[in-house]
């Protein structure tokens, strides 16, 4: 009775997305403002709607409402009520009602807003949304209602939306339980994350649609659109750190990143995501790049929808996949759809995205921000085509092949060391004109520094070449930050008469973007520090050993002293825990481990939790290996020495903190932007 | 002059952080010279191969039970002395090339994104040269140097500060 | 509403060829796509479809009237039952023993074949799980994978029947769970 409630919630909402999607399109051709304001109102009263079909949902997780198909397949007796709630976002259709919900969440706030300025846009943005909107409920509604209960008839157990005739309702008594890999705190909160990043870019396509249907194709769009995308990529950032955490803590491979094609379909909207930041700043301060712009947004936005499309179809398998379903073949309609329109509309609007200002130098900074962008993109393109090779050698040739990491390590390696390159040249160099001179003398210290500081590596830690370079890269790069702030501040400090910190602090205050910005780039070189560490020097061992024996690696004894094995009836799962000891190379007791094997009755699988004994230098992570028995008498460790990866970790924290630093809203924006505009203005006209 | 060398620099430090990355990322294979192969013999060529069981899974790190048997067939051969390349050849003869991380057809694997990057950098040099002549042009005939376009006062104020303190 | 206005409007667009360029390569992605979704939305190969043939390299001491490997058209005119299995495969030891008393059944009037074809497998344990279930029918495995993917399985255990003419009959998607669920299959096939 509660679900058909709550059916018949979702059909409603996905009724009112339509109808504000034809009224906002009708109102707006036919001149009727009403219309169009009863457009708007629709699309605010979808997420109410949806929350309720959501509340709904829940009650049902959280009440045990094995009768559901939904509720049967991702939930069971011994679950914890939040695991239970977060199921939510556990099985296919659950997951699209949250993308929903979410998606709803963000329309409404967008048309929630002041529109006296930009009356012009709304209308269109609402259809482009509402359209979006419509599609995800509709895919809910047609083929993965999660409200379907089970039914007994003559022909046996099955899912219906509707009560067959002749049947009676079944109601198992214990649910399947939620995939253990996925009751991990990571992968709690890794999806909503995800999905938030990916929703929120719908925010600035519409606009960018908007744009370039009224014809007012200036950078409005761009500045009405500013935040949500720094937010947009903010959550999307997040979310792949905190997706990588959760490989690391429990797939048990001693990595973090497999480059498997569901990785990488979350991957390639955030490199396009990450050219786009880039870019609309030459926009904004030079009024280049409009076409640019406009082709990285509806990028972004189709490659959202198709990394989408790519989990949920079934068109690829992997650990990730969610099981093929009907909804492919409506996915591919809508991708087709949205693709042709937009690059329709690109085409069509092409002459009036002309550049306003020339660019009049190769070092001038629009100049690296263009190299920056080909660089995201040329990374984009390997991944694009590492994830559908395998599918075109498969159809042509009918050989199945594996597109690996070692595919995606070198041919994207160049790039990453070329952006990094890029990273410490083009903070250094102007907007409009540098010249090799200008750029020579802010950047002639860093690299003294940096060169410095690769030899002190030479002679201490490494002798590898391409570590080498990374490591002068990325010290490079730290360097240039560095001294950009310094900079900063210190001229700060002398024209305002403040002391160093406070200058330092004000400076990033006045100007979030650039200096967020800077932290951002900084982060990232303390990231890709862990990356070198784990992809180069990561070493790796595995043995079988009785209580009391010990193996050695790279310096670290690792010594075994007990296991213990016991049932958590409660939770319904046997854990099985050893006890090491280690001991570093003077013999120095360091700490003990206890990683784990937890077995789950409800889904009899299980789950291996390494122990890791963390610090600066590198990381001890040890493993039982599930597939071998376990007794006092011999058990299986695999023990991988992770070097500098924990510097990974503390730049993903850095990171997330430059980027609310560069995204806080201004309570000057307005203002600031009006001033701007006016510069770009007086600037091209000294050109 | 300046424009020259600086054009060249990027895509010479790409070309030759390529050029090392390939040569440099050639495994060296060590044999096990028949004795008792042990667990990390087995789990370096296992890191290198995928079972089909297991999709996008290293077969180091899966658990099923065909990816044990797949294991124990690795140890089995190590222990008759075989070598890697033997062992990673019986294995794409019998399930097919799709057990190896990198797909066979090197050329056609690699080539497509390397070719549309240098179509990509094309258009862009292109771009970047259709840009920069009219404007440089411009530039002379209206004053003899382009003067940095500045929109961010503080980094002028810096720039003053700094100059004033030499 | 604030357009620049260029001093000569140029009204060039997008290059015919970038038009050309672009859409090609949009349609071609999306024929990929639709193709690749085709796939996986395609079941196993259906009854009706024509069997083509295939080459099965046999597991020596499983030699068929001593040959060491079989065509599936040197069978034309018998019906041929195809097994997909695999060692690591817990449901396909259900109906292993099955298999085998329909193989002894059916084997001597010379009308039906049996044919094991085993799906990634090492070959040391497909021999301890051949001797295990005493099957005598003849098996080898599937190289490169080539015959699965041909018939488009989606598991083991899957059981491929086959008619005198080389069409498909019938399939059977996991594990029989008795002997008399096969003789319903081949039975009104023989009687064809």
């Amino acid at each position: 009775m509660i679900a058909d409630f709550g059916y018949g919630v979702l059909v409603v909402s996905f009724l009112t997305a339509l109808y504000s999607v034809f009224a906002a399109i009708y109102g707006e051709l036919k001149k009727l403002p009403n219309m169009v304001e009863s457009a708007r109102r629709a699309m605010l009263l979808t997420w109410p709607l949806l929350t309720l079909t959501a509340g709904i949902l829940i009650y049902l997780l959280v009440n045990d409402h094995y009768e559901v198909q939904f509720v049967y397949e991702v939930t069971s007796l011994s679950m914890p009520t939040y695991l239970k709630v977060t199921a939510w976002w556990g099985g296919q259709a659950g997951s699209l009602l949250f993308w929903s919900w979410l998606m709803s969440a963000f329309t409404s706030l967008v048309t929630f807003k002041k529109w006296d300025r930009d009356r012009e846009f709304l209308p269109w943005v609402i259809a482009v949304a509402g359209i979006t909107l419509a599609f995800f409920l509709g895919m809910n509604v047609v083929f993965e209602n999660p409200f379907r209960q089970l039914y007994q008839t003559f022909e046996g157990i099955n899912p219906y939306t509707f009560q067959p005739a002749d049947s009676i309702l079944f109601t198992p008594a214990d649910g399947r339980g939620l995939n253990p890999l996925l009751r991990h705190p990571g992968m709690v909160i890794h999806p909503p994350m995800l999905y938030l990043g990916f929703v929120s870019f719908v925010i600035p396509f519409a606009f960018a649609m908007a744009a370039l249907i009224t014809g007012r194709t200036d950078d409005r769009w761009i500045r009405l659109t500013r935040r949500w995308t720094l937010w947009a990529w903010l959550f999307l950032s997040a979310g792949l750190v905190l997706g990588g955490r959760w490989a690391y803590d429990v797939l048990g491979w001693g990595g973090y990143w497999g480059w498997d094609p569901v990785e990488i379909a979350a991957f390639m909207p955030w490199l396009t995501g990450t050219a786009f930041l880039h870019s609309v700043m030459i926009q904004e301060k030079r009024g280049m790049l409009k076409q640019w712009n406009m082709i990285l947004i509806v990028l972004t936005y189709d490659l959202v929808i198709f990394g989408t499309f790519l989990t949920r179809s079934g068109v690829l398998s992997s650990v990730h996949a969610f099981a093929e379903s009907a909804i492919g073949p409506l996915f591919f309609v809508f991708i087709g759809f949205t693709l042709i329109t937009s690059i329709a509309l690109i085409i069509h609007r092409w002459d009036s995205l002309k550049s306003e200002t020339k660019m009049t130098s190769l070092l001038s900074r629009e100049a690296l921000f263009l190299l920056n962008n080909l660089l995201f993109i040329g990374i984009l393109v390997v991944c694009f085509w590492g994830v559908i090779y395998p599918l075109i050698s498969e159809l042509f040739t009918g050989q199945k092949v594996t597109v690996g990491p070692p595919f995606y390590e070198r041919a994207t390696g160049p790039l990453w060391a070329s952006l990094m390159l890029l990273m410490g040249i083009a903070p250094l160099s102007a907007w409009g004109h540098s010249t090799v001179k200008t750029l020579g003398r802010a950047i002639w210290k860093p690299t003294v520094g940096a060169v410095i500081i690769t030899s002190v590596i030479y002679a201490t830690y490494t002798q590898k070449i391409i570590a080498l370079i990374s490591f002068f890269l990325i010290a490079l790069v730290i360097l240039v930050t560095i001294y950009e702030y310094w900079r900063g501040a210190h001229a700060r400090q002398r024209s305002q008469g403040e002391n160093f910190f406070a200058a330092f602090w004000n400076l990033t205050g006045r100007n979030r973007r650039r200096y967020g910005g800077y932290i951002i780039h900084l982060s990232m070189m303390l990231m890709a520090i862990g990356i070198v560490g784990i992809e180069m020097f990561q070493v790796e061992t595995q043995g079988t050993i009785a209580v009391g024996d010990s193996i050695n690696i790279s310096g670290y004894t690792i010594k075994y002293k007990e296991v213990a094995s016991w049932d958590d009836n409660p939770s319904g799962v046997n854990y099985t825990r050893a006890v090491v000891e280690i001991y570093g190379e003077d013999g120095a007791y360091l700490g003990n481990l206890k990683p784990r094997k937890d077995f789950y009755f409800d889904s009899q699988q299980n789950m291996t939790i390494p122990g890791q004994l963390a610090s600066l230098k590198d990381e001890v992570y040890v493993l039982l290996i599930n597939w071998e028995p376990i007794s006092p008498v011999g058990t299986t460790f695999k023990i991988f020495v992770n070097p500098l990866v924990n510097w990974l970790w503390m730049g993903s924290f850095l990171f997330i903190v430059g980027i609310i630093i560069a995204a806080w809203p201004d309570k000057d924006t307005e203002l600031a932007v009006v001033r701007s505009s006016k510069q770009v203005r007086q600037a091209s006209a000294a050109d | 002059m300046s424009l020259i060398s600086s054009k060249k620099l990027l895509p010479m430090a790409f070309f030759v952080s390529l050029l090392l990355l390939v040569l440099l990322s050639q495994s060296n294979s060590v044999l096990a010279q028949g004795e008792e192969p042990t667990d990390d013999d087995v789990n370096r060529i296992a890191k290198q191969l995928y079972c089909p069981v297991c999709e996008s899974t290293p077969l180091d790190a899966c658990p099923t039970e065909a990816c044990r048997q797949w294991r124990d067939l690795i140890r089995q051969m190590l222990a008759e002395g075989k070598s890697e390349d033997e062992i990673k050849q019986y294995f794409v003869a019998q399930y097919g090339a799709r057990v190896l991380s990198d797909p066979p057809n090197r050329l056609a694997s690699y080539a497509v994104p390397v070719i549309a990057f240098l179509f990509g950098a094309l258009l862009l040099f292109r771009g970047f040269r259709m840009w920069i002549k009219p404007a440089e042009s411009e530039a002379v005939s209206s004053m003899d140097e382009a003067k940095p376009v500045q929109q961010d006062e503080y980094i002028q104020k810096m720039e003053e500060e700094l100059n004033k303190r030499k | 509403m604030t357009e620049l206005q260029n001093d000569a409007p140029v009204r060039k667009g997008v290059p015919l060829w970038a038009q050309i360029i672009i859409w090609a390569l949009l349609v071609g992605l999306l024929v990929i796509v639709a193709m690749g979704l085709n796939r996986a939305q395609q079941g196993t190969v259906q009854p009706g479809h024509v069997i083509d043939n295939f080459t099965l390299p046999l597991f020596s001491g499983y030699q068929f009237e001593g040959r060491s490997e079989i065509h599936l058209d040197d069978f034309r005119g018998k019906i041929v039952v195809i097994n997909f299995w695999a060692s690591w495969c817990k449901p396909c030891e259900q109906e292993a023993a099955e298999m085998q008393t329909a193989w002894e059944e059916y084997g001597p009037t010379g009308e039906v074949i049996f044919i094991g074809v085993d799906y990634v497998d090492t070959e040391p344990d497909a021999r301890v799980y051949l001797k295990k279930f005493g099957i005598t029918y003849p098996n080898g495995p599937d190289l490169a994978t080539h015959i699965s993917q041909y018939f488009r399985i989606k598991g083991v255990p899957e059981t491929y029947f086959v008619d005198r003419d080389g069409v498909l009959h019938y399939v059977q998607v996991g594990p029989f769970s008795s002997i008399d669920q096969i003789r319903n299959i081949i039975d009104p096939i023989l009687a064809e």
